[in-house]
């Protein structure tokens, strides 16, 4: 920690180019702060959930571009030292970029409510990606919704808009960072090192402890309660790492899953693929690696592929320092986990495939994009010759805590992935799980698809796709 | 009017014009009524709302809530003023449940704070004591009870018995027909002002502004003339804020007599998901004579649509299902029944194309099973059934069907979408496919425009010329997304001959127009544009008689042409002509009114002639399913839409594709799911799925069709868009079907519920793979 003595009493940050404070409770919402105090309107709420994407702003922290992040789940108190972009801050000179100038004229807007958030999102791909591909639009896009349109012409305009040159954009020199801000009785605290990080921690066990708040801040904005003391680790030096051995990656917990992906693309190009189905453009640029585990969903997409993969996690509490265990014997029962309220998770390792290893993971949901899984099941074997040697199947959706599928994993190991083994697998499943009835499935599905997913993998692994997004 | 498009070229209308909003929309400059800078002492509301499906409400107490800081005024059913009464269309329907709770998320009252969040977690902490009853939360258990929140209704024609009786073959079948969320992406709000004498200024997000200002006089005990209510834009409306917006402008009306200070009312997602009504889910039920060339003889449909809690707009969303479920066909004997069974969930409402789809689904579901257990082509059944294109055969509820454009889209679409080919290449496909299969479908849909109720078909159209020669345009109709404004406004320019910028749109207000109806049943542009047109060629009319004065010549030789006026080689500006006529002292303003002709309906024999004209659209979908996990994406659909003379093909096309998509949902991804609580837990887009970009077929040909102006008289001979391409999603429904009807053998028909989520597609997979040995052609 650095050595201011006094809390700081204000968020500052650079709002459409030009540094301001905000002298609001750190919990306040990103979008109530920039419609409420900041009196910018363009920004819209549509849900409040992280789920449709009106509220989309542009974040740049640090280095990094400008992200599309949802305003409506995020918190001041990830704010400050960064910049923010709404949408009255891209017009230059009064006039509208490219992509404004092509959607206005393309019909991309009809009743207009999600229109700036859009522009927000596809103005966050094209300064990343200036002639995108249809895919990359639909990837940009999956966290935005329209519900006039049919979104065609947007998709149109985008490409309209990649064509033209865009504006130069002014990079603002960002406020540094302050350990400690304290407004209207809720306090902030801005860890730049684990030490630090692991004292505030043993202090504060009961604060709130922030990593890219996709989760905890569905909950602040739906108003249920406040927080009056917040632990960030999205600016611990240890926990923003990413290191790679010829073994292994390792992950810190800040890592957010955008850079997760950029990165696992070419060693995981299924868990690659997962991952883009994961939230949005928006909700990957600040959910974390770490957040996703800590947070300990039954249904999180993380785990799953993770355990498969045999994946182990490191925590760390002043008192003990650092110990590693198995991701899967980190979930206990239904959000209940080996964390210890003194402890915080630094890092998740994850082994590269060796020759030999097959790697899948395969989610279900009603929704291609942006939704949460039905089903979720992540396979890792290891093959000699025909036979399968060693295997990991794990589920989400299936059971209160992301859980492996050992009955099944046992009808495979030592035998070829044929029709005979597959059919076992498929049947210990019932030994395995006894999921649940809900909105996404009913029990009876979520058993048939589990399976189903068992026989897609035999499918895959003989060289054959049988997927309907594949065509 | 007498105008034939083929022969006129036009200089504003028919032009693909850009939404007049389009580029604040992309500024974000576009304001919503939560984006409106806040009046001084504006206060924030939410609804409380009831936790229960059904009991006796025993206490409503809002001490803990008036204890939390900055919370200033609670207004329950005891402190309404007026009447405690918001029904549409029948009395009974109260603003907040006093006696009787009747769905999870019911209003019960409303509280206002100094700030939203304030607002929100007093709601919350006000008690709510029930004592609770057994709810009945599904159609089949109120219909075996009779319990109906209003009669039953039949469309009948022909002898039905007789015609089932003599049957070669006889189709029974039975669809469960899911609901569907509005969700508009800006929620239910409005803004109340308090004036002097007791007045009520309020902006609301709503497609009835004249209703809501009947129902705040009403709610608050005065007379209309106290209630001004401005609409200038809703963040998308689809018919979800026709009569539900009522409810949220009342409700802060309330509050703003109470406290004396402008409130406002905004629903936070879920409490909008929850409190305000849906699409109608039906189950419809069906016995069908035919013969065994597919000709369908007599058809007996019955369907079981959950009302909810009261009547709401059940009724005529009910008979515009019996009026659709003849789609394209003419059947010589028909029977088509239709019970609103009371529920205890939400009142369902009106939701784009208002019944007509659940109509077309049914019997685009019985023409499939027809042809599927007769082993027909389903695209030779359809033709066979098709009201002939020159007979003039008239529908069960006595219209005869003119002006029939049903040969012309179905062949055109056949062959634009290359309809031969892809079908003998799917068969192939799927021969070879265990997993993925692919089906393909076409299929037709006429849709009636105008309001059931002859009353609604009526609207005024206010129009201003002022002396510099600007245009004031303000109608009935509120802009919801639609392009109505810019629609209406080009039929003014075209009439002035004026350039589009001449002409100011401005806020939907019950002050300047009045007594209107909603904006709903595709009819915003023919009649508010209509309206306007009588107002505009109203002044017109004077203006030239001073032009010709002031020009010496007779009226017959005055021509209005790009934003002048001629007479023969002379010309003066439209403004300086305005400044004249001014001078003259000639009035330069109209009320504008229009009442579409011909239409007539019976309310009780469900007979006559309630739709103005028909409009035609055709579509072609293919699909693949994964017959492991149900999984299913639309590859490719071929649209093809009847305008009529399109005022602007522009804003018609993103209607057509829009709608299709939003009907897409509903057939595919959207699912409402309740508990067995009555609790819908689908109330955010975490949970209830519309499509996202990718869900949109990944080959999407869509087009208007061409050179087919109205047969009627309708504004320019356009024709309504806004429901119409909506039921064309039947098509990717039917498409699913046909990929399930793959895995199993000829002669047996698909049993898919709506909609064909992964896993009702698996479900339906499964079943036909079971029933696919034991049963032989039916």
């Amino acid at each position: 920690m650095n050595a201011e003595t006094k809390a700081a009493e204000a968020i500052r940050f650079v709002l459409n180019g030009k540094t301001v404070e905000f002298a609001v409770r750190p919990d306040t919402t990103a979008l109530d702060l920039v419609r409420l105090h900041a009196g910018l309107t363009g920004t819209k709420e549509g849900c409040a959930e992280g789920d449709c994407g009106a509220c989309t702003v542009l974040l740049r922290r640090g280095d990094g571009p400008r992200q599309a992040a949802n305003a409506c789940i995020m918190t001041a108190a990830q704010l400050d030292g960064t910049e923010l972009t709404t949408v009255e801050g891209l017009k230059h000179d009064g006039a509208l970029t490219p992509l404004q100038d092509a959607m206005a004229q393309n019909g991309s807007s009809q009743c207009g409510f999600c229109t700036p958030g859009i522009v927000m999102a596809l103005t966050g791909l094209i300064e990343e990606n200036p002639e995108p591909e249809e895919t990359a639009i639909h990837d940009a896009l999956a966290g935005n919704l329209c519900r006039c349109t049919g979104y065609r012409p947007i998709v149109e305009a985008t490409k309209v808009a990649a064509k033209a040159k865009p504006a130069s954009i002014a990079r603002s020199v960002l406020p540094p960072l302050r350990s400690e801000i304290a407004v209207g009785g809720c306090v902030l605290h801005q860890p730049g090192d684990l030490a630090g990080l692991l004292e505030l921690r043993g202090r504060y066990p009961d604060a709130v402890l922030l990593a890219g708040g996709t989760d905890l801040g569905v909950a602040r904005a739906d108003y249920h309660s406040g927080w009056d003391r917040i632990v960030s680790t999205a600016h611990v030096r240890e926990l923003r790492a990413i290191t790679a051995t010829r073994d292994e990656w390792t992950f810190g917990a800040a890592v957010t899953w955008e850079e997760v992906l950029a990165t696992v693309a070419d060693d995981y190009p299924s868990l690659a693929t997962l991952i883009r189905r994961f939230g949005s453009t928006q909700i990957r640029s600040m959910g974390t690696i770490g957040g996703n585990i800590g947070t300990a969903s039954p249904i999180g997409d993380g785990p799953p592929p993770l355990i498969a993969l045999g994946a182990t996690i490191t925590l760390a509490s002043r008192a003990d320092g650092e110990r590693s265990i198995l991701l899967e014997d980190f979930f206990l029962d239904y959000r209940k986990t080996a964390m210890r309220p003194d402890e915080v998770i630094i890092s998740v390792t994850l082994p590269r495939l060796k020759d030999g290893e097959l790697f899948r993971v395969y989610k279900l949901s009603k929704r291609y994009d942006q939704d949460i899984s039905t089903v979720c099941g992540a396979f890792w074997l290891r093959m000699e010759g025909d036979t399968v040697s060693e295997c990991r199947i794990a589920y989400g959706g299936m059971a209160a805590i992301p859980k492996r599928a050992k009955s099944s994993e046992n009808k495979i190991i030592g035998r070829p992935l044929d029709s005979e083994s597959t059919r076992a697998a498929v049947e210990a499943l019932s030994d395995d799980f006894s999921p649940l009835s809900d909105w996404r499935g009913s029990a009876e599905y979520r058993m048939k698809a589990a399976g189903a997913l068992i026989q897609r993998l035999a499918h895959d692994a003989a060289g054959e796709t049988v997927e309907v997004m594949a065509l | 009017m007498n105008i034939d498009v083929r022969s006129v070229q036009r200089a504003t209308v028919g032009r693909g014009i850009a939404h007049d909003s389009a580029r604040k929309h992309v500024a974000g400059e576009a304001d919503y009524i939560d984006d409106m800078p806040e009046l001084p002492g504006t206060l924030h509301a939410a609804l409380v709302t009831s936790p229960v499906a059904h009991g006796k409400l025993i206490a409503l107490d809002p001490a803990g809530a008036l204890a939390i800081e900055s919370v200033v005024a609670f207004c329950g059913p005891d402190d309404i003023p007026g009447h405690n009464d918001i029904g549409p269309i029948l009395p009974g329907e109260p603003l907040f449940a006093s006696e009787i709770v009747d769905y999870v998320g019911q209003p019960l009252g409303v509280v206002a704070a100094e700030t939203f969040e304030a607002a929100v977690k007093a709601s919350r902490a006000v008690h709510v004591d029930v004592e609770e009853r057994e709810p009945v939360l599904d159609v089949e258990t109120a219909h075996e009870a009779e319990s109906y929140v209003i009669p039953s209704q039949t469309v009948a024609e022909g002898d039905v018995e007789a015609g089932l009786a003599s049957a070669e073959q006889l189709i029974e079948g039975r669809l469960e027909i899911g609901g569907q969320d509005h969700f508009y992406l800006e929620t239910q709000i409005a803004y109340a002002i308090p004036g002097e004498d007791g007045d009520m200024t309020v902006h609301s997000s709503t497609q009835h502004p004249t209703e809501v200002q009947h129902h705040v006089a009403h709610v608050l005990g005065g007379l209309a003339n106290s209630v001004d209510v401005f609409v200038r834009r809703m963040g998308g409306g689809f018919g979800g804020k026709e009569s539900q917006a009522t409810i949220i402008a009342a409700a802060a009306a309330l509050l703003a007599r109470k406290t004396r200070r402008p409130v406002k009312l905004r629903l936070k997602r879920s409490v909008d998901m929850s409190a305000t009504g849906k699409r109608h889910d039906m189950v419809a039920t069906w016995k069908a004579g035919v013969r065994k060339n597919g000709r369908i003889e007599a058809l007996d449909i019955e369907y079981l649509a959950r009302a909810g809690n009261t009547p709401d707009l059940t009724g005529p969303v009910i008979t515009r299902a019996l009026t659709h479920s003849d789609n394209s066909y003419f059947i010589p004997a028909a029977r088509f029944v239709g019970h609103a069974c009371k529920t205890n969930t939400v009142s369902n409402t009106a939701f784009r194309g208002f019944g007509g789809p659940q109509g077309i689904i049914a019997i685009e579901t019985i023409i499939d099973q027809v042809a599927r257990e007769l082993t027909l082509d389903p695209n030779v059944v359809r033709a066979i059934n098709y009201y002939g294109p020159e007979t003039g055969e008239v529908t069960p509820y006595g219209q005869p069907v003119e002006h029939n454009r049903l040969v012309e889209v179905t062949e055109t679409i056949l062959a634009t979408s290359e309809w031969q080919r892809r079908r003998a290449e799917i068969d192939a496909h799927n021969a070879t496919s265990p997993v993925l299969r692919r089906g393909l479908a076409m299929m037709p849909v006429k849709f009636g425009i105008s309001f059931n109720l002859t009353s609604l078909n009526q609207a005024g159209a206010l129009v201003h010329v002022y002396q510099d020669g600007s245009v004031h345009l303000n109608h009935g109709g509120t802009e919801m997304g639609q392009g109505l404004f810019m629609k209406v406004a080009q039929v003014v320019a075209e009439v002035f001959q004026v350039d589009i910028e001449t002409v100011k749109i401005t806020a939907t207000a019950t002050g300047k127009v009045p007594n209107t109806s909603a904006t709903a049943a595709s009819t915003g542009s023919d009649i508010n544009g209509m309206a306007a047109y009588n107002a505009a060629t109203a002044i017109k009319g004077r203006m030239t008689n001073v032009a010709a004065d002031h020009l010496e010549v007779p009226a017959e030789e005055i021509v209005f042409r790009e934003g002048r006026v001629h007479a023969g080689n002379r010309s003066i500006s439209f403004a300086e002509l305005a400044k004249h006529t001014w001078a003259a002292r000639v009035q330069l303003s109209e009320a504008g009114y229009y009442a579409t002709p011909k239409i007539h309906w019976d309310v009780k024999t469900l007979k006559g002639r309630p739709f103005f004209y028909y409009t035609y659209g055709a579509a072609v979908a293919e699909v693949a399913i994964d017959t492991l996990t149900g999984e299913s994406r639309c590859l490719r659909a071929d649209l093809l839409q009847d305008c009529g003379a399109s005022l602007n093909p522009a804003v018609d096309l993103g209607q057509i594709e829009g709608a299709f998509v939003q009907g897409m949902g509903w057939l595919t991804c959207e699912e409402l799911w309740w508990d067995e609580k009555g609790r819908l837990r689908t109330i955010g887009p975490s949970t209830y799925k519309i499509p996202g970009s990718r869900d949109v077929p990944r080959d999407f040909n869509v087009a208007i069709l061409e050179n087919a102006p109205n047969g009627e008289e309708t504004v320019f001979r356009s024709k309504a868009v806004g429901e119409p391409p909506l039921m064309l999603a039947v098509s990717v429904w039917l498409a699913i079907r046909d990929a399930i009807a793959s895995c199993g053998q000829p002669g047996i028909s698909p049993k898919l519920k709506a909609p064909a989520t992964p896993e009702h597609i698996l479900e339906a997979v499964d079943d036909i793979r079971a029933r696919g040995s034991a049963t032989g052609v039916a």
